[in-house]
């Protein structure tokens, strides 16, 4: 295996050797995207997200440890892991959202395109506008559906126009599929429709303000089967346009939707690599025994 | 006997768990014993509650109601030319001229001393002779003709109408004497006094005279001081709660500004009357007995109750709202005031509303600025001297007229419907603007 990126080089020395060995092997991206690459070979154009040495503390207590991850472009990462192991610490450095908690202290490079988002000179209100997010709980604003998903458009100025605005709106609603179903009771409150739909309202509204990347934090923890089918067909859809990284307790789910899997225990980043490697063959024993359902 | 040795293990085995299950019963019915004895407890609290409530209010109305009801006079008045001096129409003596008019509707002359035009004086509110001042001055020329003026009875006449004052007591014990009472009843009988709704107890200000007394200035007075202060406690409570709760960070500097803020909610009232007195009254120069100084004094007061409503109002909307938003990239100002204050509007409101409704009825504040002072007219704008409604009831209270009393207990029921008022404006509000989510 070669590296051509220098950061990747250096760190073939260090401990999280097997971990970007598999990165590398991912970002070939010969089954997940359509730009053909051959031969293994890395180019940092093709992680849309490069974290290196990210360590989180809440106050004194330390939640992650040296997390060490790329994620690739227009594909699913699955974040797995049981409880309280830092997954949603890790996802919510990404678009800083850990920024809101006063005690939380980020140390370590997140790069999103080869710019770091801690730099001084990012504002997080602007990258959180390129870096959407979807929480577990459906948390339509309780407006009208309209009014949700044309927030974001609006507050950014993407819309000037109200046929520009509403463009933004349906072809948002379309793309999360949701358009067929609300189309004739857009300004009827949001909080209104049943989970699975307030859940696919709240994907609208992240698309609305044409992210590059959607965070997902347990989206379908709080759905029934059906509507968690919906979620996943929609989140295989939209991998072609976005770059979306799903923290999930399933690991069904992460099997079903993702192209890449990273396994987190006890704050550390044990194992990542390509979704289907990592079910089958997994190389560090934690990884087994959470997979097989040992521990979790 | 397989048959017996099964008969004989199950026996004992049925008698077994019976025991234990009357002892689960008992536990049981124990439970519900505590629970049952919990709610008579509960419903017993309830009940004094609203003995007391109905006994307070029952005697407040009961006191008060007959205000309502008024007698008044109607009769015609010859304004003789030779007794009203044209230069000098402030020093004519229209009481006496009223009570001529009276006197000759009821077939009686004066005595030399002017002890029956004295005694039936006494009887008619001096309103009437302030009604032919102002038609003489409005028009001279009615001077020489008959005309027919309509006016209260004075209050202890008022007060035998309606049966407070008794024929029963003994003549020296009561305020008319027999005689006098004569004269009522013939009035009433020939129809020249009439019983009617009090509209002048709305409609006039604080008057000596409790028949021309009305609580029109204090309603007025108290509508401008709370004008006032809600227009300083609102807004800054609801700015200061939105900084702390949203922005401010979290430190030693913010404690003790928390722990201030709830401190202040808690200091008497009569202290930041003092607190006026000095700040506003001495320093400042506001006109004393304003409703401007009033309404600062109470926005004092009402402020840390509004922070403390507010914030706790923000507290309650829930955090996947702010997450919400700032996910999709509003900055921490947008969130809070296009998604965080809508969703705590009802609390806020509430809270405010309340607070005034307290502001509304606080009277210790208001008698050191200047506020327990005679206002015999509706105050003249924010800054004219004024009453408010319960420095009103104080003052009366101490009035030592008897129609007074029934007065007292009138405008502390006009004072309670203000109240329920604004009460009934916080609920409607609060239903207006809630949204669930």
């Amino acid at each position: 295996m070669t590296f051509t990126h220098p950061k990747a080089q250096a760190l073939v020395q260090g401990h999280a050797m097997p971990t970007q060995n598999r990165d590398a092997s991912v970002a070939a991206p010969v089954i997940h995207t359509a730009v053909p690459q051959g031969h293994g070979v890395v180019e940092s154009r093709d992680f849309k997200i490069r974290a290196r040495d990210v360590k989180v503390f809440y106050g004194e207590k330390q939640a992650l440890f040296d997390v060490n991850l790329d994620i690739p472009a227009k594909s699913v990462t699955a974040f797995i892991g049981p409880s309280g192991c830092g997954k949603s610490t890790f996802l919510r450095c990404i678009n800083r959202m850990n920024d809101t908690i006063p005690s939380a202290r980020v140390q370590g490079s997140i790069e999103i395109d080869g710019a770091d988002v801690n730099a001084r000179s990012v504002d997080p209100v602007v990258l959180r506008s390129r870096v959407g997010m979807v929480f577990q709980k459906p948390n339509p604003f309780p407006k009208t559906i309209f009014e949700n998903v044309a927030y974001g458009p609006k507050i950014h100025g993407l819309a000037t126009r109200k046929d520009e605005l509403e463009a933004i709106v349906e072809s948002s609603l379309k793309k999360a599929g949701l358009w067929n179903e609300v189309a004739d009771r857009l300004h009827q409150p949001g909080t209104g429709l049943s989970g699975g739909q307030q859940q696919r309202l709240v994907i609208a509204r992240a698309i609305a303000v044409s992210p590059e990347v959607i965070l997902m934090d347990e989206p379908c923890s709080a759905l029934d089967p059906i509507a968690t089918a919906k979620i996943e067909e929609l989140i295989d859809e939209l991998r072609s346009q976005f770059c979306i990284v799903i923290v999930t307790h399933s690991m069904a789910q992460a099997a079903r939707v993702s192209q890449k899997t990273a396994f987190f225990h006890l704050g550390k980043l044990v194992e990542s690599g390509p979704t289907e490697e990592m079910f089958t063959n997994p190389r560090d024993s934690r990884t087994q025994d959470y997979i097989t359902g040992r521990f979790g | 006997m397989t048959d017996a040795a099964i008969n004989a293990g199950a026996a004992p085995r049925e008698q077994g768990p019976r025991p234990q299950l009357s002892a689960a019963e008992a536990r049981l019915k124990k439970r519900y014993r505590s629970e049952m004895w919990f709610k008579a407890q509960g419903v017993a609290a309830i009940v004094v509650a609203m003995i007391f409530l109905v006994v307070l209010v029952g005697r407040i109305v009961a006191q008060g109601y007959t205000t309502f009801e008024t007698h008044s006079i109607s009769v015609p008045v010859y304004l003789n030319p030779d007794r009203i001096d044209r230069s000098a129409l402030d020093g004519v003596n229209y009481d006496y001229i009223v009570a001529e008019a009276v006197m000759k509707k009821l077939n009686i002359q004066d005595d030399d001393l002017g002890t029956t035009s004295g005694k039936v004086m006494d009887l008619v509110s001096r309103d009437l002779g302030f009604q032919l001042l102002d038609q003489i001055k409005a028009d001279p020329s009615v001077i020489g003709k008959t005309i027919e003026v309509t006016g209260p009875v004075k209050a202890d006449a008022d007060l035998y109408y309606k049966g407070e004052i008794k024929r029963s007591t003994a003549e020296e014990d009561r305020k008319l004497d027999n005689q006098q009472l004569a004269w009522l009843d013939q009035l009433e009988k020939d129809g020249t006094v009439k019983g009617g709704f009090n509209f002048g107890f709305f409609t006039k200000s604080d008057s000596t005279e409790p028949e021309q007394a009305g609580v029109l200035g204090a309603v007025v007075g108290s509508a401008l001081m709370l004008v006032i202060t809600a227009l300083i406690a609102v807004p800054v409570g609801v700015l200061a709660a939105v900084y702390l709760e949203e922005f401010a960070p979290k430190n030693r500097w913010t404690d003790v500004i928390e722990v201030n803020i709830n401190n202040l909610a808690a200091v008497p009232s009569i202290v930041y009357g003092l607190l006026g007195l000095a700040l506003f009254i001495n320093w400042l120069h506001v006109p004393r007995s304003s409703p401007l100084v009033g309404g600062l004094v109470l926005a004092l007061m009402a402020l840390p109750t509004v922070i403390i409503a507010t914030r706790s109002a923000l507290k309650a909307v829930p955090p996947s709202i702010r997450e919400a938003a700032l996910g999709v990239g509003a900055s921490k100002a947008q969130t809070v005031f296009h998604h965080v204050l809508p969703l705590a509007m009802p609390g806020v409101m509430t809270g405010a509303i309340l607070s005034l409704a307290h502001a509304l009825g606080e009277t210790a504040p208001l008698l050191m600025i200047g506020m327990v002072s005679f206002v015999p007219g509706v105050p003249e704008g924010f800054t004219g001297a004024s009453t408010v409604l319960p420095v009103q009831v104080f003052i009366w209270e101490n009035a030592s007229e008897r129609a007074f009393h029934e007065r007292t207990a009138a405008a502390i029921l006009v004072l309670l419907i203000f109240m329920i008022v604004m009460n009934a404006a916080a609920v409607i509000l609060r239903r207006r603007f809630e949204r669930r989510w």
